[in-house]
Protein backbone atom coordinates (compact mmCIF):
# COMPACT_ATOMS: atom_id res chain seq x y z
CA UNK A 1 0.00 0.00 0.00
CA UNK A 2 1.19 3.69 -0.34
CA UNK A 3 0.60 6.17 1.46
CA UNK A 4 2.01 10.13 1.07
CA UNK A 5 2.87 11.97 4.04
CA UNK A 6 2.31 15.83 3.35
CA UNK A 7 4.04 18.53 5.02
CA UNK A 8 2.26 21.51 5.37
CA UNK A 9 3.28 24.70 4.70
CA UNK A 10 4.80 27.53 7.23
CA UNK A 11 5.55 31.19 7.37
CA UNK A 12 9.12 30.03 6.51
CA UNK A 13 8.41 27.27 4.17
CA UNK A 14 6.47 30.16 2.46
CA UNK A 15 9.20 32.71 2.64
CA UNK A 16 11.37 30.53 0.97
CA UNK A 17 13.82 30.24 3.67
CA UNK A 18 15.68 26.48 4.77
CA UNK A 19 15.10 24.31 7.34
CA UNK A 20 17.66 25.03 10.04
CA UNK A 21 20.76 22.77 9.93
CA UNK A 22 19.57 20.21 12.67
CA UNK A 23 16.11 19.86 11.05
CA UNK A 24 17.92 19.34 7.59
CA UNK A 25 20.41 17.04 9.22
CA UNK A 26 17.24 15.15 10.95
CA UNK A 27 15.70 15.26 7.58
CA UNK A 28 18.36 13.37 5.78
CA UNK A 29 18.38 10.79 8.40
CA UNK A 30 15.00 10.25 8.28
CA UNK A 31 14.42 9.69 4.69
CA UNK A 32 17.80 7.12 5.24
CA UNK A 33 15.89 5.07 7.30
CA UNK A 34 13.24 5.07 5.29
CA UNK A 35 15.62 4.39 2.45
CA UNK A 36 17.03 1.32 4.37
CA UNK A 37 13.54 -0.17 5.22
CA UNK A 38 12.97 -0.58 1.28
CA UNK A 39 10.04 1.73 2.09
CA UNK A 40 10.69 5.05 0.30
CA UNK A 41 9.12 5.65 -2.91
CA UNK A 42 9.74 9.46 -3.48
CA UNK A 43 10.08 12.67 -1.47
CA UNK A 44 10.00 16.32 -2.64
CA UNK A 45 10.22 19.36 -1.23
CA UNK A 46 7.85 22.25 -3.08
CA UNK A 47 9.11 25.59 -3.78
CA UNK A 48 6.87 28.75 -2.24
CA UNK A 49 3.65 29.37 -3.52
CA UNK A 50 4.68 33.27 -4.65
CA UNK A 51 5.98 31.35 -7.90
CA UNK A 52 2.51 29.21 -8.02
CA UNK A 53 -0.62 29.98 -9.79
CA UNK A 54 -3.61 28.66 -8.83
CA UNK A 55 -6.79 27.90 -11.02
CA UNK A 56 -10.17 27.27 -10.42
CA UNK A 57 -13.63 26.50 -12.01
CA UNK A 58 -16.05 29.04 -10.00
CA UNK A 59 -18.71 28.84 -13.21
CA UNK A 60 -19.58 25.01 -14.66
CA UNK A 61 -18.40 24.39 -17.47
CA UNK A 62 -17.48 28.18 -17.78
CA UNK A 63 -13.82 29.33 -18.63
CA UNK A 64 -11.33 28.80 -15.43
CA UNK A 65 -10.19 31.70 -13.50
CA UNK A 66 -5.89 31.75 -12.76
CA UNK A 67 -4.84 33.49 -9.75
CA UNK A 68 -0.86 33.97 -9.29
CA UNK A 69 0.40 33.15 -6.13
CA UNK A 70 1.58 33.77 -3.20
CA UNK A 71 -1.35 32.93 -1.58
CA UNK A 72 -2.20 33.73 1.85
CA UNK A 73 -3.93 30.88 4.28
CA UNK A 74 -0.23 28.96 4.74
CA UNK A 75 -1.79 25.70 6.43
CA UNK A 76 -3.80 24.80 3.75
CA UNK A 77 -0.18 25.06 1.54
CA UNK A 78 1.85 21.92 0.92
CA UNK A 79 5.64 22.39 1.49
CA UNK A 80 6.48 19.02 0.32
CA UNK A 81 5.52 15.26 0.64
CA UNK A 82 6.82 11.50 0.82
CA UNK A 83 5.46 8.92 -0.84
CA UNK A 84 6.31 5.37 0.93
CA UNK A 85 4.94 1.67 0.39
CA UNK A 86 4.31 0.25 3.51
CA UNK A 87 2.34 -3.49 4.29
CA UNK A 88 -0.18 -1.98 6.32
CA UNK A 89 -1.60 1.55 7.42
CA UNK A 90 -0.36 0.85 10.96
CA UNK A 91 3.18 0.87 9.54
CA UNK A 92 2.50 4.02 7.58
CA UNK A 93 1.15 5.68 10.67
CA UNK A 94 4.46 4.53 12.50
CA UNK A 95 6.51 6.08 9.90
CA UNK A 96 4.75 8.73 9.54
CA UNK A 97 5.32 9.57 13.59
CA UNK A 98 8.79 9.10 13.13
CA UNK A 99 9.17 11.89 10.67
CA UNK A 100 10.65 14.93 12.40
CA UNK A 101 8.75 18.25 13.39
CA UNK A 102 8.79 19.74 10.02
CA UNK A 103 9.00 23.40 10.85
CA UNK A 104 8.97 23.55 14.61
CA UNK A 105 7.63 26.78 16.03
CA UNK A 106 4.54 25.32 16.65
CA UNK A 107 3.59 25.40 13.16
CA UNK A 108 4.70 21.53 12.26
CA UNK A 109 1.58 19.76 10.45
CA UNK A 110 2.06 16.53 8.72
CA UNK A 111 -0.97 15.18 6.80
CA UNK A 112 -0.66 11.43 6.39
CA UNK A 113 -2.85 9.99 3.00
CA UNK A 114 -3.47 6.82 1.29
CA UNK A 115 -3.06 6.02 -2.46
CA UNK A 116 -5.23 4.95 -4.55
CA UNK A 117 -4.10 1.58 -6.48
CA UNK A 118 -5.46 -1.13 -8.74
CA UNK A 119 -5.77 -4.35 -8.37
CA UNK A 120 -2.51 -6.19 -8.94
CA UNK A 121 -3.01 -10.02 -9.32
CA UNK A 122 -3.07 -11.78 -13.12
CA UNK A 123 -3.05 -14.88 -14.46
CA UNK A 124 -1.30 -14.45 -17.24
CA UNK A 125 0.03 -17.64 -18.95
CA UNK A 126 2.42 -16.23 -21.01
CA UNK A 127 4.07 -14.62 -18.56
CA UNK A 128 4.07 -17.40 -15.95
CA UNK A 129 5.28 -19.60 -18.81
CA UNK A 130 8.06 -17.49 -19.43
CA UNK A 131 9.09 -16.85 -16.16
CA UNK A 132 8.92 -20.49 -15.17
CA UNK A 133 10.99 -21.68 -17.95
CA UNK A 134 13.59 -18.27 -16.90
CA UNK A 135 13.72 -19.52 -13.88
CA UNK A 136 14.49 -23.21 -14.00
CA UNK A 137 17.38 -22.17 -16.37
CA UNK A 138 18.87 -19.73 -13.19
CA UNK A 139 18.31 -21.99 -11.38
CA UNK A 140 20.00 -24.90 -13.40
CA UNK A 141 23.03 -22.47 -13.57
CA UNK A 142 23.19 -21.33 -9.77
CA UNK A 143 23.60 -25.37 -9.19
CA UNK A 144 26.17 -26.51 -11.90
CA UNK B 1 -4.66 4.37 23.21
CA UNK B 2 -7.32 1.68 23.37
CA UNK B 3 -5.96 -1.96 24.22
CA UNK B 4 -6.77 -3.40 20.46
CA UNK B 5 -5.02 -0.31 18.68
CA UNK B 6 -2.03 -0.95 21.10
CA UNK B 7 -1.84 -4.59 20.34
CA UNK B 8 -1.92 -3.47 16.51
CA UNK B 9 0.52 -1.11 16.63
CA UNK B 10 3.00 -3.20 18.82
CA UNK B 11 2.58 -5.85 16.35
CA UNK B 12 3.26 -3.16 13.47
CA UNK B 13 6.42 -1.98 15.43
CA UNK B 14 7.45 -5.54 15.38
CA UNK B 15 7.15 -6.24 11.74
CA UNK B 16 9.25 -3.40 11.22
CA UNK B 17 12.07 -3.68 13.86
CA UNK B 18 12.42 -8.05 13.38
CA UNK B 19 14.17 -8.62 10.92
CA UNK B 20 16.81 -5.78 12.37
CA UNK B 21 16.67 -7.28 16.19
CA UNK B 22 17.01 -10.83 15.01
CA UNK B 23 20.26 -9.92 12.60
CA UNK B 24 21.64 -7.99 15.54
CA UNK B 25 21.06 -10.75 18.15
CA UNK B 26 22.61 -13.73 15.28
CA UNK B 27 25.89 -11.90 15.38
CA UNK B 28 25.65 -11.99 19.56
CA UNK B 29 24.49 -15.92 19.62
CA UNK B 30 25.48 -17.31 16.32
CA UNK B 31 22.43 -18.85 16.18
CA UNK B 32 19.27 -17.99 14.22
CA UNK B 33 16.82 -20.05 16.00
CA UNK B 34 17.97 -18.66 19.61
CA UNK B 35 18.19 -14.90 18.10
CA UNK B 36 14.71 -15.38 17.27
CA UNK B 37 13.70 -16.89 19.92
CA UNK B 38 15.28 -14.06 22.22
CA UNK B 39 13.57 -11.61 19.83
CA UNK B 40 9.62 -12.81 20.17
CA UNK B 41 10.21 -12.65 24.21
CA UNK B 42 11.43 -9.26 23.85
CA UNK B 43 8.02 -8.96 22.14
CA UNK B 44 6.33 -10.71 24.74
CA UNK B 45 7.67 -8.31 27.08
CA UNK B 46 7.07 -5.40 25.28
CA UNK B 47 3.25 -6.94 24.42
CA UNK B 48 3.16 -6.62 28.28
CA UNK B 49 4.93 -3.00 29.18
CA UNK B 50 4.14 -0.95 26.58
CA UNK B 51 0.51 -0.55 27.10
CA UNK B 52 1.64 0.76 30.70
CA UNK B 53 4.30 2.89 29.88
CA UNK B 54 3.60 3.94 26.40
CA UNK B 55 5.52 3.02 23.51
CA UNK B 56 8.67 4.33 24.25
CA UNK B 57 10.41 6.83 21.98
CA UNK B 58 12.89 4.53 19.62
CA UNK B 59 10.90 1.40 19.94
CA UNK B 60 13.26 -0.49 17.97
CA UNK B 61 16.02 0.59 19.93
CA UNK B 62 14.47 -0.95 22.99
CA UNK B 63 13.01 -3.97 22.02
CA UNK B 64 17.11 -4.59 21.00
CA UNK B 65 18.21 -3.73 24.24
CA UNK B 66 16.07 -5.61 26.09
CA UNK B 67 16.43 -8.62 23.90
CA UNK B 68 20.06 -8.60 24.54
CA UNK B 69 19.70 -8.47 28.23
CA UNK B 70 17.25 -11.62 27.91
CA UNK B 71 20.61 -13.04 25.69
CA UNK B 72 22.83 -12.69 28.20
CA UNK B 73 20.65 -13.83 31.38
CA UNK B 74 19.91 -16.61 29.80
CA UNK B 75 23.87 -17.45 28.60
CA UNK B 76 24.32 -16.39 32.05
CA UNK B 77 21.74 -19.01 33.44
CA UNK B 78 23.19 -21.63 31.21
CA UNK B 79 26.59 -21.24 33.16
CA UNK B 80 27.86 -21.04 29.44
CA UNK B 81 31.47 -19.39 30.35
CA UNK B 82 33.36 -18.40 27.01
CA UNK B 83 34.43 -15.30 26.77
CA UNK B 84 32.27 -14.00 24.50
CA UNK B 85 29.74 -14.01 27.06
CA UNK B 86 32.12 -12.63 29.10
CA UNK B 87 33.01 -9.51 27.11
CA UNK B 88 29.12 -9.09 26.14
CA UNK B 89 28.06 -8.87 30.02
CA UNK B 90 31.08 -6.48 30.55
CA UNK B 91 30.13 -4.21 27.49
CA UNK B 92 27.81 -1.81 29.58
CA UNK B 93 26.07 -0.68 26.72
CA UNK B 94 23.83 -4.02 25.75
CA UNK B 95 22.42 -2.54 29.64
CA UNK B 96 21.48 0.40 28.35
CA UNK B 97 18.35 1.87 26.06
CA UNK B 98 20.52 3.29 23.51
CA UNK B 99 17.79 6.17 22.48
CA UNK B 100 19.83 8.24 19.29
CA UNK B 101 18.31 6.99 15.89
CA UNK B 102 21.22 6.58 14.09
CA UNK B 103 23.45 4.25 16.64
CA UNK B 104 24.94 1.79 14.48
CA UNK B 105 23.16 2.50 11.63
CA UNK B 106 25.90 0.88 9.63
CA UNK B 107 25.93 -2.19 11.49
CA UNK B 108 22.76 -2.99 11.30
CA UNK B 109 22.91 -2.92 7.50
CA UNK B 110 26.21 -5.23 7.85
CA UNK B 111 24.21 -7.39 10.09
CA UNK B 112 20.86 -7.54 7.53
CA UNK B 113 23.45 -8.46 4.72
CA UNK B 114 24.65 -11.28 6.96
CA UNK B 115 21.61 -12.50 7.82
CA UNK B 116 20.01 -12.67 4.32
CA UNK B 117 22.98 -14.43 3.02
CA UNK B 118 22.40 -17.43 6.37
CA UNK B 119 18.56 -17.38 5.03
CA UNK B 120 19.53 -17.48 0.86
CA UNK B 121 22.44 -20.13 1.75
CA UNK B 122 23.18 -22.71 -0.71
CA UNK B 123 23.11 -25.77 1.89
CA UNK B 124 19.26 -25.04 2.35
CA UNK B 125 16.55 -26.11 -0.81
CA UNK B 126 15.19 -23.36 -3.08
CA UNK B 127 11.82 -24.27 -0.84
CA UNK B 128 14.02 -24.04 2.46
CA UNK B 129 15.40 -20.33 1.28
CA UNK B 130 12.29 -18.97 0.18
CA UNK B 131 10.74 -19.50 3.69
CA UNK B 132 13.79 -18.55 6.14
CA UNK B 133 13.77 -15.37 4.12
CA UNK B 134 10.07 -14.59 4.49
CA UNK B 135 10.46 -15.55 8.11
CA UNK B 136 13.12 -14.01 9.47
CA UNK B 137 13.79 -11.18 7.24
CA UNK B 138 9.93 -10.58 6.16
CA UNK B 139 8.57 -10.86 9.53
CA UNK B 140 5.80 -13.19 7.83
CA UNK B 141 4.23 -15.55 10.15
CA UNK B 142 4.23 -19.45 8.80
CA UNK B 143 0.84 -19.51 8.44
CA UNK B 144 1.04 -16.19 5.60
CA UNK B 145 4.10 -17.61 3.92
CA UNK B 146 1.75 -21.13 3.85
CA UNK B 147 -1.49 -19.10 2.66
CA UNK B 148 0.52 -16.98 -0.04
CA UNK B 149 2.64 -20.38 -1.04
CA UNK B 150 -0.72 -22.34 -1.17
CA UNK B 151 0.57 -25.21 1.42
CA UNK B 152 -0.40 -26.43 4.31
CA UNK B 153 0.71 -24.34 7.95
CA UNK B 154 2.79 -27.30 9.00
CA UNK B 155 4.50 -27.74 6.27
CA UNK B 156 5.94 -24.31 5.95
CA UNK B 157 6.83 -24.95 9.85
CA UNK B 158 8.61 -27.74 9.43
CA UNK B 159 10.48 -26.37 6.79
CA UNK B 160 11.66 -23.71 8.95
CA UNK B 161 12.72 -25.62 11.65
CA UNK B 162 14.66 -28.13 9.55
CA UNK B 163 16.25 -25.02 7.56
CA UNK B 164 17.83 -23.73 11.14
CA UNK B 165 18.93 -27.26 11.88
CA UNK B 166 20.53 -27.50 9.08
CA UNK B 167 22.12 -24.21 9.37
CA UNK B 168 22.82 -24.71 12.95
CA UNK B 169 24.84 -28.19 12.18
CA UNK B 170 26.36 -26.97 9.12
CA UNK B 171 28.23 -24.32 11.51
CA UNK B 172 27.29 -21.69 9.07
CA UNK B 173 29.19 -18.73 9.28
CA UNK B 174 27.01 -15.38 10.30
CA UNK B 175 28.86 -12.93 7.49
CA UNK B 176 29.16 -11.50 3.98
CA UNK B 177 31.00 -14.11 1.80
CA UNK B 178 33.64 -11.84 -0.08
CA UNK B 179 35.64 -12.90 -3.39
CA UNK B 180 34.82 -15.37 -5.89
CA UNK B 181 32.79 -16.87 -3.00
CA UNK B 182 30.30 -13.35 -2.72
CA UNK B 183 29.47 -13.53 -6.81
CA UNK B 184 28.29 -17.19 -6.00
CA UNK B 185 26.54 -16.43 -2.81
CA UNK B 186 25.17 -13.26 -4.50
CA UNK B 187 23.22 -15.20 -7.22
CA UNK B 188 21.51 -17.66 -4.25
CA UNK B 189 19.66 -14.13 -2.98
CA UNK B 190 19.22 -12.55 -5.93
CA UNK B 191 17.33 -15.63 -7.07
CA UNK B 192 15.54 -16.36 -3.61
CA UNK B 193 14.13 -12.49 -4.35
CA UNK B 194 13.38 -12.82 -7.86
CA UNK B 195 11.53 -16.33 -7.17
CA UNK B 196 9.17 -14.52 -4.79
CA UNK B 197 8.89 -11.75 -7.12
CA UNK B 198 7.66 -14.27 -9.92
CA UNK B 199 5.57 -16.15 -7.32
CA UNK B 200 3.42 -13.09 -6.48
CA UNK B 201 3.60 -11.74 -10.03
CA UNK B 202 2.58 -14.56 -11.70
CA UNK B 203 -0.03 -15.64 -9.33
CA UNK B 204 -0.39 -19.15 -10.84
CA UNK B 205 -3.63 -20.09 -8.84
CA UNK B 206 -6.51 -18.78 -7.21
CA UNK B 207 -7.76 -16.11 -4.98
CA UNK B 208 -5.14 -15.94 -2.48
CA UNK B 209 -4.90 -12.19 -1.36
CA UNK B 210 -1.64 -12.48 0.17
CA UNK B 211 0.28 -13.27 -3.77
CA UNK B 212 0.78 -9.52 -4.27
CA UNK B 213 2.34 -9.44 -1.01
CA UNK B 214 5.23 -11.99 -2.16
CA UNK B 215 5.72 -9.22 -4.86
CA UNK B 216 5.88 -5.96 -2.23
CA UNK B 217 7.83 -8.32 -0.13
CA UNK B 218 10.35 -9.24 -3.14
CA UNK B 219 10.99 -5.68 -3.98
CA UNK B 220 11.50 -4.31 -0.59
CA UNK B 221 13.95 -7.32 0.44
CA UNK B 222 15.77 -5.74 -3.23
CA UNK B 223 15.35 -2.00 -2.18
CA UNK B 224 16.91 -3.17 1.71
CA UNK B 225 19.42 -4.91 -0.41
CA UNK B 226 20.54 -1.96 -2.72
CA UNK B 227 21.13 -0.12 0.44
CA UNK B 228 22.98 -2.61 2.38
CA UNK B 229 24.80 -4.09 -0.55
CA UNK B 230 25.18 -0.89 -3.22
CA UNK B 231 28.32 -1.44 -4.87
CA UNK B 232 27.03 -4.80 -6.72
CA UNK B 233 25.23 -3.99 -9.92
CA UNK B 234 22.98 -6.98 -10.19
CA UNK B 235 21.20 -6.23 -6.96
CA UNK B 236 20.44 -3.01 -8.79
CA UNK B 237 19.90 -4.45 -11.72
CA UNK B 238 17.62 -6.93 -9.95
CA UNK B 239 15.79 -3.87 -7.76
CA UNK B 240 15.44 -2.25 -11.57
CA UNK B 241 13.98 -5.39 -12.97
CA UNK B 242 11.20 -5.77 -10.62
CA UNK B 243 9.99 -1.96 -10.65
CA UNK B 244 10.10 -2.18 -14.42
CA UNK B 245 7.71 -5.43 -14.31
CA UNK B 246 5.86 -3.71 -11.50
CA UNK B 247 5.15 -0.73 -13.12
CA UNK B 248 3.15 -2.51 -15.50
CA UNK B 249 0.72 -4.46 -12.98
CA UNK B 250 -2.19 -2.59 -13.48
CA UNK B 251 -2.60 -2.99 -17.53
CA UNK B 252 -1.28 -6.12 -18.21
CA UNK B 253 -5.20 -7.83 -17.15
CA UNK B 254 -8.34 -7.11 -18.48
CA UNK B 255 -11.12 -6.21 -15.31
CA UNK B 256 -11.84 -9.65 -15.88
CA UNK B 257 -8.73 -11.38 -15.43
CA UNK B 258 -8.03 -12.24 -19.10
CA UNK B 259 -4.15 -11.20 -19.84
CA UNK B 260 -3.19 -8.41 -22.19
CA UNK B 261 0.24 -8.58 -24.33
CA UNK B 262 2.22 -5.72 -23.64
CA UNK B 263 1.77 -4.43 -27.39
CA UNK B 264 -1.70 -3.59 -26.43
CA UNK B 265 -1.30 -2.39 -23.24
CA UNK B 266 -2.20 1.40 -22.29
CA UNK B 267 1.00 3.01 -21.92
CA UNK B 268 -0.77 6.22 -20.11
CA UNK B 269 -1.59 3.76 -17.43
CA UNK B 270 1.80 2.23 -15.99
CA UNK B 271 2.95 3.11 -13.42
CA UNK B 272 5.76 6.22 -14.49
CA UNK B 273 7.21 6.97 -10.58
CA UNK B 274 8.03 2.82 -10.69
CA UNK B 275 9.35 3.25 -14.21
CA UNK B 276 11.59 6.13 -13.26
CA UNK B 277 12.69 4.16 -9.99
CA UNK B 278 13.75 1.58 -12.45
CA UNK B 279 15.51 3.33 -14.94
CA UNK B 280 17.55 5.20 -11.76
CA UNK B 281 18.46 1.69 -10.67
CA UNK B 282 19.70 0.60 -14.20
CA UNK B 283 21.58 3.14 -14.13
CA UNK B 284 23.22 2.61 -10.86
CA UNK B 285 23.99 -0.31 -11.76
CA UNK B 286 25.54 1.07 -15.31
CA UNK B 287 27.98 3.92 -13.20
CA UNK B 288 29.62 0.58 -11.56
CA UNK B 289 31.05 -0.15 -14.74
CA UNK B 290 30.93 -3.87 -14.74
CA UNK B 291 29.58 -6.09 -17.28
CA UNK B 292 26.14 -6.40 -17.00
CA UNK B 293 24.69 -10.16 -15.54
CA UNK B 294 21.21 -11.52 -16.18
CA UNK B 295 19.15 -9.51 -13.81
CA UNK B 296 20.44 -5.84 -15.49
CA UNK B 297 20.45 -7.18 -19.37
CA UNK B 298 16.95 -8.34 -18.65
CA UNK B 299 16.01 -4.79 -16.68
CA UNK B 300 17.92 -3.20 -19.85
CA UNK B 301 15.25 -5.07 -21.54
CA UNK B 302 12.30 -4.27 -19.88
CA UNK B 303 13.70 -0.65 -20.24
CA UNK B 304 13.60 -0.42 -23.39
CA UNK B 305 9.44 -1.38 -23.66
CA UNK B 306 9.42 1.21 -20.55
CA UNK B 307 10.61 4.08 -22.37
CA UNK B 308 8.91 3.50 -25.64
CA UNK B 309 5.62 4.89 -26.56
CA UNK B 310 4.22 2.17 -28.53
CA UNK B 311 5.08 -1.24 -29.96
CA UNK B 312 6.17 0.72 -33.37
CA UNK B 313 8.53 2.82 -31.69
CA UNK B 314 10.07 0.33 -29.70
CA UNK B 315 13.83 -0.09 -30.27
CA UNK B 316 13.88 -3.50 -31.16
CA UNK B 317 17.32 -3.65 -32.92
CA UNK B 318 18.25 -2.84 -28.97
CA UNK B 319 16.47 -5.55 -27.68
CA UNK B 320 17.76 -7.96 -30.16
CA UNK B 321 21.39 -7.03 -28.71
CA UNK B 322 20.46 -7.19 -25.64
CA UNK B 323 18.67 -10.60 -25.73
CA UNK B 324 22.38 -12.04 -27.77
CA UNK B 325 24.41 -10.47 -24.56
CA UNK B 326 21.50 -12.24 -22.30
CA UNK B 327 21.36 -15.45 -24.54
CA UNK B 328 25.83 -15.15 -23.48
CA UNK B 329 25.16 -14.69 -19.80
CA UNK B 330 22.35 -16.58 -19.44
CA UNK B 331 22.15 -19.65 -22.38
CA UNK B 332 18.59 -20.83 -22.97
CA UNK B 333 16.45 -21.77 -25.43
CA UNK B 334 13.69 -19.27 -23.87
CA UNK B 335 16.10 -16.27 -24.13
CA UNK B 336 16.48 -17.43 -27.44
CA UNK B 337 13.01 -17.78 -28.40
CA UNK B 338 12.85 -14.30 -27.34
CA UNK B 339 15.58 -13.10 -29.35
CA UNK B 340 13.79 -14.59 -32.44
CA UNK B 341 11.05 -12.18 -31.62
CA UNK B 342 12.95 -9.37 -31.36
CA UNK B 343 15.08 -10.20 -34.49
CA UNK B 344 11.75 -10.31 -36.09
CA UNK B 345 10.76 -7.22 -35.07
CA UNK B 346 13.77 -5.38 -35.61
CA UNK B 347 14.99 -7.04 -38.81
CA UNK B 348 12.04 -8.91 -40.72
CA UNK B 349 9.79 -12.05 -39.63
CA UNK B 350 12.12 -13.96 -42.24
CA UNK B 351 15.01 -13.48 -39.97
CA UNK B 352 13.59 -14.22 -36.88
CA UNK B 353 12.25 -17.54 -38.74
CA UNK B 354 15.60 -18.50 -39.24
CA UNK B 355 15.80 -18.59 -35.25
CA UNK B 356 12.93 -20.02 -34.59
CA UNK B 357 13.69 -23.24 -36.53
CA UNK B 358 17.20 -23.79 -35.69
CA UNK B 359 14.96 -23.85 -31.92
CA UNK B 360 12.82 -26.47 -33.35
CA UNK B 361 16.08 -28.91 -32.74
CA UNK B 362 15.64 -28.01 -29.26
CA UNK B 363 14.54 -30.95 -26.61
CA UNK B 364 14.03 -28.57 -24.06
CA UNK B 365 11.60 -26.87 -26.44
CA UNK B 366 9.60 -29.89 -27.89
CA UNK B 367 6.33 -29.49 -25.22
CA UNK B 368 6.34 -25.38 -25.26
CA UNK B 369 3.57 -24.28 -27.10
CA UNK B 370 5.08 -20.36 -27.19
CA UNK B 371 7.63 -21.73 -30.22
CA UNK B 372 4.91 -22.83 -32.64
CA UNK B 373 2.79 -19.70 -31.60
CA UNK B 374 5.85 -17.64 -32.72
CA UNK B 375 6.53 -19.32 -35.63
CA UNK B 376 2.90 -19.60 -36.67
CA UNK B 377 3.48 -15.32 -36.15
CA UNK B 378 6.42 -14.99 -38.58
CA UNK B 379 5.11 -17.64 -41.02
CA UNK B 380 1.65 -15.26 -41.26
CA UNK B 381 3.70 -12.45 -41.49
CA UNK B 382 5.38 -13.88 -44.30
CA UNK B 383 1.59 -14.64 -45.85
CA UNK B 384 2.81 -18.53 -45.44
CA UNK B 385 -0.91 -18.99 -44.45
CA UNK B 386 -1.22 -22.56 -44.33
CA UNK B 387 1.98 -23.46 -42.87
CA UNK B 388 0.99 -20.77 -39.94
CA UNK B 389 -2.41 -22.04 -39.58
CA UNK B 390 -0.29 -25.74 -38.74
CA UNK B 391 2.22 -24.13 -36.74
CA UNK B 392 -1.15 -22.19 -34.52
CA UNK B 393 -2.86 -25.64 -34.41
CA UNK B 394 -0.16 -27.73 -33.23
CA UNK B 395 0.68 -24.94 -30.40
CA UNK B 396 -2.92 -25.19 -29.51
CA UNK B 397 -2.51 -29.40 -28.63
CA UNK B 398 0.60 -28.38 -26.50
CA UNK B 399 -1.09 -25.98 -23.59
CA UNK B 400 -4.01 -26.80 -21.22
CA UNK B 401 -4.90 -23.14 -20.96
CA UNK B 402 -8.46 -23.15 -22.22
CA UNK B 403 -8.83 -19.58 -22.92
CA UNK B 404 -5.34 -19.76 -24.47
CA UNK B 405 -6.15 -22.51 -26.92
CA UNK B 406 -9.31 -21.05 -27.88
CA UNK B 407 -7.16 -18.08 -29.19
CA UNK B 408 -4.59 -19.97 -31.05
CA UNK B 409 -7.40 -21.83 -32.74
CA UNK B 410 -8.81 -18.85 -33.31
CA UNK B 411 -6.00 -17.60 -35.05
CA UNK B 412 -5.26 -20.78 -37.31
CA UNK B 413 -8.96 -20.03 -38.27
CA UNK B 414 -8.29 -16.84 -39.75
CA UNK B 415 -5.22 -18.41 -41.41
CA UNK B 416 -7.58 -20.84 -42.89
CA UNK B 417 -10.20 -18.23 -44.24
CA UNK B 418 -7.00 -15.83 -45.49
CA UNK B 419 -5.80 -19.21 -47.30
CA UNK B 420 -8.86 -20.38 -49.05
CA UNK B 421 -9.52 -16.81 -50.42
CA UNK B 422 -6.44 -16.88 -52.18
CA UNK B 423 -5.47 -13.37 -51.37
CA UNK B 424 -1.66 -14.47 -51.11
Amino acid sequence: MRFMMIVKATKDSEAGLPPNPELFEAMMRYNEELAKAGVLIAADGLQPSSGAIRISYPDPGGKPTIIDGPFSEAKELIAGYTLIEVRSREEAIEWAMRMPDPHGFGEGQIELRQVYEGPELTDNPDLIADHAALMAELQKRTQS
Amino acid sequence: MTESTSRRTIDTIWRMESSKIIAGLTRMVRDIDLAEDLAQDALVIALRKWPETGIPDNPGAWLMATAKRRAIDMMRRNKIHDKKVEELSRSSDLFVVDESNDAGDGEIGDDLLRLIFMTCHPILSREARIALTLRLLGGLSTDEIAHAFLVAEPTIAQRIVRAKRTLREAHVEFEVPTGNDLKKRLETVLEVIYLLFNEGYAATSGTSWLRPVLCQEALRLGRILAEVAPAEPEVHGLVALMELQSSRFKTRVTSSGKPILLKDQNRAQWDHLLIRRGLAALERAQSLGRPFGPYSLQASISACHSVARSTEETNWVKIAALYEALSRVLPSPVVELNRAVAVAMAFGPEFGLQLVERLEEEASLKNYHLLPCVKGDLLEKLGRNEEARDAFRFAATLTRNEQEQQLLLRRAAECESTSEGGSV
